[in-house]
């Protein structure tokens, strides 16, 4: 695994949020979250507020990392799907290509069986803007002709400041 | 792999401290949740069993400002130190930025430490890093300890690609900031060659 930052241009960023926004709506969601696999909320869509948005990256990734080792520990490749059933709310988490975890929060406004099939839909679509990324991350890569990093020019001065109060 | 958004304009690097069972590693980041500014900090999750032992990972989020009109978050994470949760230590490395070792002075875990960056250098392998090039901080905790092996004799032993070395009391908070510093550094001046 070669280090391959994952960066998302405004234009990609969009489309990702739009797909979370309509899946919000269609499979009546309370909260949809696009999370990374290392943990890191790449998009949200519905009642975002009510929720601490950063702890619920982080546990997620784990929870699914930690599912992952399960898996490989009795020979499975992974499991694509984590659903947690509580007595309000619901917790619908699946994978979406190799870095994506999908998170959908819901109640008695909707169902398993909505919500799992807006999911395939809405993964299919998040699949193609991952791919894009991907590609165009490792066309950079492989040209050389690498995209200009807006951080070339840190400072000692600009870390010291981080830390300033 | 840093997760660099440019739609939002944020960076979130994630730090991970590594080490033996009972160095010091969540001493660290309650410290750093203690002093941070509440605007700045998020929650600080532990997933601890009953006697307060790290299970899976403790984990803090903190705001640190802008670089170059980017917000910076970091992610900072610790592992379960205890050998037995080697596999769970292995999924917190995975897509980190810089890793914070957290070596305990005590004369009695020179052995521990040793085999801790080991193991380190093997779990952060099998995730496709390499422990001489990735981001390092190296921190001496526990100076206050009667029975502390001399600074010369760790670096001898511990030391092993010019790392930062940062001497530390973290229950009392020493050196728990500038070893953060030393590591947001790294990582930080690591992205200009992204
Ligand atoms: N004397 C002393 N005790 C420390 C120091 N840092 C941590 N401790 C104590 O060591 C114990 C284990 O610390 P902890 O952070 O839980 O270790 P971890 O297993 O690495 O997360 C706790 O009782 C801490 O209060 C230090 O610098 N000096
Ligand atoms: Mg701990």
């Amino acid at each position: 695994m070669a280090k391959l930052d994952l960066m998302l241009f405004e234009e990609e960023y969009k489309l990702l949020q739009e797909i979370i926004g309509r899946l919000e709506k269609d499979a009546s969601a309370k909260v949809v979250f696009l999370v990374d696999k290392n943990g890191q909320q790449i998009a949200a869509a519905g009642d975002v507020k009510s929720i601490d948005a950063t702890s619920l990256a982080s546990l997620t990734a784990g929870n699914v990392a930690a599912t992952d080792g399960l898996a490989k520990l009795i020979g499975e490749k992974e499991f694509s799907l984590l659903f947690h059933e509580g007595e309000k709310d619901n917790l619908h988490i699946s994978i979406v290509g190799k870095r994506g975890i999908l998170v959908v929060i819901f109640d008695q406004n909707s169902s398993l069986a909505l919500v799992r099939l807006r999911v395939k839909k809405a993964s299919k679509e998040l699949q193609e803007i991952f791919d894009q990324v991907e590609q165009r991350a490792q066309k950079e890569a492989d040209s050389g002709s690498r995209f200009e990093s807006p951080f070339s020019e840190i400072t000692d001065e600009d870390i010291d400041r981080l830390f300033g109060d | 792999m840093t997760f660099i958004n440019y739609a939002s304009r944020e960076i979130n690097c994630k730090i991970v401290y590594y080490g033996p069972g009972l160095c010091g590693k969540t001493t660290n980041i309650q410290w750093i949740y203690e002093q941070a500014n509440p605007e700045k900090r998020g929650k600080l999750v532990s997933l601890a069993t009953e006697t307060d032992r790290t299970l899976f990972f403790d984990f803090l989020p903190l705001d640190m400002g802008t670089v170059k009109g980017f917000k910076v978050r970091f992610h900072l994470y610790t592992v379960p130190g205890q050998v037995f949760y080697d596999a769970s230590r292995k999924l917190i490395l995975r897509g980190c930025d810089g890793i914070i070792f957290v070596a305990d002075s005590q004369r009695a875990r020179m052995e521990a430490n040793i085999e801790s960056i080991a193991n380190l250098a093997t779990n952060l392998k099998e995730n496709g890093f390499d422990i001489r090039s990735i981001p390092y901080v190296l921190q001496l905790n526990k100076r206050d300890m009667p029975s502390a092996a001399t600074i010369p004799e760790m670096e001898r032993l511990l030391r092993f690609r010019n790392e930062p070395m940062i001497e530390a009391v973290a229950n009392k908070g020493g050196g728990v900031i500038e070893t953060l510093k030393a590591a947001a550094r790294q990582v930080l001046m690591e992205l200009q060659r992204a």
